[in-house]
């Protein structure tokens, strides 16, 4: 079983290296696209088959320590 | 008068900020390990720049749990002043005590050179001693130095006069041009509600001596200095 985490820049949040892929995707013809967010994913192994036992400690660790609330959303599965 | 200068790992310009304390302004101090739990006998904590824990996760994230960082959260609520440069004000942003936080220059680009800086009040231990209306000129070396705070922090930072310093050009004017990293309205370097945790981007103990062609950086090592000096003159 794993965490899986993906973590995003929050809207109001200036993302410079989206703005840049953006712009580098649209130079190589990928013409019509919209903003681009370049966040981090993240996987930790879990033991045992039991999401539940892991949820609120996941969701812990994310907000403590694997993002940063004042920049940073994030969202998580257990599977 | 003892000062602390921490050490983690990839720490860098902690030799530069004890020799400042030391052989520029006379006073005692020690490299205090991030591993320690205790900072007895310290009077002021500086936090050095670098690249603690490899900048991974984000700057400072891994290094704001080391034991030393809850000593450091228990001095500061006690009125001890600390002081973060660079990689010490993501620490410190990270851990709480300064409000923000530092995300990837604007450019994308490491900056590495000199910027001008306008104090903004003089109202703090780091900046009491700066001659009103004088330009400091200091080195920069980041590349997550862009401050950013939502509105209400920045608001709030505005009318409790917490801003310190601001990216200006030569005359002190507050432009795109001389803001090196994208930084919400310049800012540089800013204190908590207390006045006295403080962190700046810039590197004033690379600029202390006129060997290393400014001394501008002298002028907030003094008046920290200064300020303990009464700090501990009335606790006696």
């Amino acid at each position: 079983m794993k965490a899986k985490i993906i973590v995003t820049p929050k809207k109001a949040v200036l993302d410079p290296q989206g703005k840049t892929v953006q712009n580098a995707l649209e130079q190589m013809g990928y013409k019509g696209i919209g903003a681009v967010h370049v966040g981090k994913y993240l996987e930790i192994d879990l033991p045992g088959a039991d999401a539940e036992v892991w949820r609120s400690q996941i969701d812990g660790a994310c907000h403590k320590i694997l993002s940063n609330p004042v920049i940073e959303d994030y969202r998580f599965v257990i599977e | 008068m003892n000062f602390a200068v921490l050490q983690f790992p990839a720490s860098n310009c902690d030799q530069d900020a004890l020799h400042v304390v030391q052989n520029v302004l006379g006073l005692s101090g020690r490299f205090v390990w991030h591993k320690e739990n205790s900072l007895a006998g310290i009077d002021a904590v500086i936090i050095p720049g670098g690249f603690s824990y490899g900048d991974y996760l984000r700057t400072g994230a891994i290094a704001r749990f080391s034991p030393i960082m809850q000593a450091v959260r228990e001095f500061a609520v006690k009125g001890g002043p600390v002081l973060g440069i660079c990689n010490g004000f993501q620490i410190l942003c990270e851990a709480g005590l300064l409000p923000g936080a530092l995300i990837r220059n604007r450019s994308l680009q490491f900056r590495c050179e000199h910027v001008f800086l306008k104090t903004v009040t003089r109202q703090s231990p780091f900046t009491h001693t700066i001659p009103a209306g004088k330009i400091l000129r200091l080195p920069i070396a980041h590349g997550e130095g862009c401050y950013f705070a939502d509105d209400p922090t920045l608001e709030q930072l505005e009318k409790d006069d917490r801003i310190l310093w601001q990216y200006a050009d030569d005359n002190g004017k507050l432009t795109e041009a001389a803001n090196p990293n994208g930084s919400l309205r310049n800012i540089a370097g800013i204190c908590n509600e207390a006045r006295n945790v403080a962190g700046l981007m810039p590197h004033p103990e690379r600029a202390s001596e006129l060997i290393l062609g400014s001394t501008d950086g002298r002028l907030i090592f003094e008046g920290l200095a200064g300020w303990l000096e009464g700090r501990l003159a009335k606790a006696a």
